[in-house]
């Protein structure tokens, strides 16, 4: 067979924002933290690509759409090595690693049934802590419990 | 100013190790001394939201004692939350009215947020199964006085280390003297690696052992908890477990001479009451050395003593 077509081709995005290097078993669960499903935009999903600093990548292309500071914390926490590209106009106008923050607020909430913030209307807020073994986790400043990122329920 | 003047008390790291002292000294003079009338003018408001027998008797005891008045309440019954009055608006309230709050809550974090919002120091009572500060002051106390130093103490900790937050605070605390811990408990109420990362972390040793009497000839201190049925998620698990451990006088032979036996109390039956009249049994002096370091600490946040 001539001309086998080896890449998907996904259209660039003119206006919008890429998330790239998404590990791949988190990609449909950044698309579900960021409301994804209901946006009435293009959206352009991909998972299981191959990707030399990750083996396998995810990858999501949204169209028409910039993340507030919030919501790039949320992406932090779903997926730490993720990178950001905003395009303006097809040209990239800012590209960067997202960086965990050291603390998040009214982004997550606390997983311990007693804590005082699921019992009243407390925004929470989480210091984001590397336990000996360099896990990633968040703990809670009111409780104190620490909870690990498989855990984590977004507000 | 004083270095504790007008800070409210949340959790035992909150103090440093300076904090503590000076609040353990302060505490001395007051065993000497308990009716200082330095409260007299002052409202302290009490504010239990579930019920407490030494903690919240042995605070108002604290506040009479020197003088002061107490407003609040001993159950949550009684209070305005009955009608769904947020904790934020209780505070704010309450702090119209008094110039520090005493706050047992069930909710764990409740005593931070109470800190937060309130214009007057919080001390925390107890928030859920998160901290209990004030109790790890006494144990503090008890063990320096009998003792006669906190420096390079071996403390035996027996029973519930996975649930027992006075455990926990007192690991903390006791990290910041030098202490050798022989942790005791059966497999499933080991102590919480997060914790015993608090004693490694300090450069500390720990030996965890599930026989009691191995310790007992070695140790300085032995910290007996109660297994709290409350705790635990699973009724089976504490069926399993609960008579783990009950210490006997005649356990208590071979102790060295300055050995002394401490417990949070209330107790149910992991203390022979045959221990009771071995004066290396220290529990309900443990207890009465509550009403001091409250005293001390109420001083102490409102600028009384220095």
């Amino acid at each position: 067979m001539k001309n086998k077509r080896t890449e998907l081709q996904v259209s660039a995005i003119s206006n919008g924002t890429v998330i790239d290097h998404i590990s791949s078993e988190n990609t449909f669960r950044v698309f579900q933290i960021l409301n994804l499903d209901q946006a009435k935009n293009q959206v352009y999903v991909g998972t299981n690509l191959d990707s030399k600093k990750l083996g396998k990548k995810g990858i999501i292309k949204i169209s028409g759409r910039f993340f507030k500071p919030d919501e790039i914390n949320k992406i932090a926490l779903a997926a730490p090595q993720a990178t950001l590209i905003e395009i303006r106009d097809y040209v990239i106008s800012k590209k960067e690693k997202i960086v965990l923050p050291k603390t998040v607020e009214k982004v997550v909430k606390c997983y311990n049934p007693k804590c005082v913030t699921n019992h009243q209307q407390i925004p929470t807020r989480f210091n984001i802590v590397k336990d000996h073994h360099g896990v990633t986790k968040l703990a809670c400043h009111y409780c104190e419990k620490t909870m690990v990122q498989e855990d984590i329920i977004f507000v | 100013m004083s270095q504790l003047k007008n800070r409210s008390l949340v959790s035992i790291t909150d103090y440093s190790k300076d904090d503590i002292l000076k609040v353990l000294e302060i505490a001395a003079d007051f065993e000497k001394d308990p009716r200082q009338p330095i409260l007299q003018g002052h409202v302290i408001a009490s504010l239990f939201f579930e019920p407490s027998t030494r903690t919240r008797l042995s605070f108002e005891s604290a506040v009479q004692y020197l003088g002061g008045s107490i407003v609040g309440f001993a159950s949550a019954d009684s209070s305005s939350v009955q009608k769904g009055e947020s904790l934020k608006d209780t505070i704010l309230t309450v702090s119209n009215y008094s110039d520090l709050i005493v706050m047992r809550n069930p909710l764990d974090g409740s005593a931070r947020y109470a800190s937060e919002v309130s214009p007057v120091p919080i001390i925390n009572a107890g928030d859920g199964a998160n901290q209990h500060p004030t109790q790890c002051l006494l144990d503090l106390y008890s063990i320096q006085k009998t003792q006669g130093t906190l420096e390079n103490i071996h403390i035996a900790m027996v029973g519930d280390l996975k649930y027992g937050r006075t455990v926990h605070s007192l690991v903390q605390a006791m990290s910041l003297f030098n202490a050798t811990f022989h942790l005791v408990s059966p497999e499933s109420l080991k102590l919480p690696s997060a914790v015993k990362r608090w004693i490694s972390e300090a450069g500390l040793e720990y030996h965890q052992y599930t026989d009691l009497s191995e310790v007992i000839p070695n140790v300085d201190i032995i910290y007996m908890t109660r297994i709290q049925r409350e705790r635990f998620p699973d009724p089976l698990e504490y069926e399993a477990v609960k008579n783990a451990y009950v210490l006997e006088n005649k356990m208590l032979e071979n102790s060295k001479d300055n050995m002394r036996v401490l417990h949070p109390l209330p107790r149910v039956n992991e203390i022979s009451t045959d221990v009771d009249d071995n004066p290396k049994a220290y529990y309900f002096q443990q207890a009465q050395n509550g009403v001091y370091v409250r005293q001390a600490l109420i001083a102490a946040i409102l600028g009384l003593k220095q």
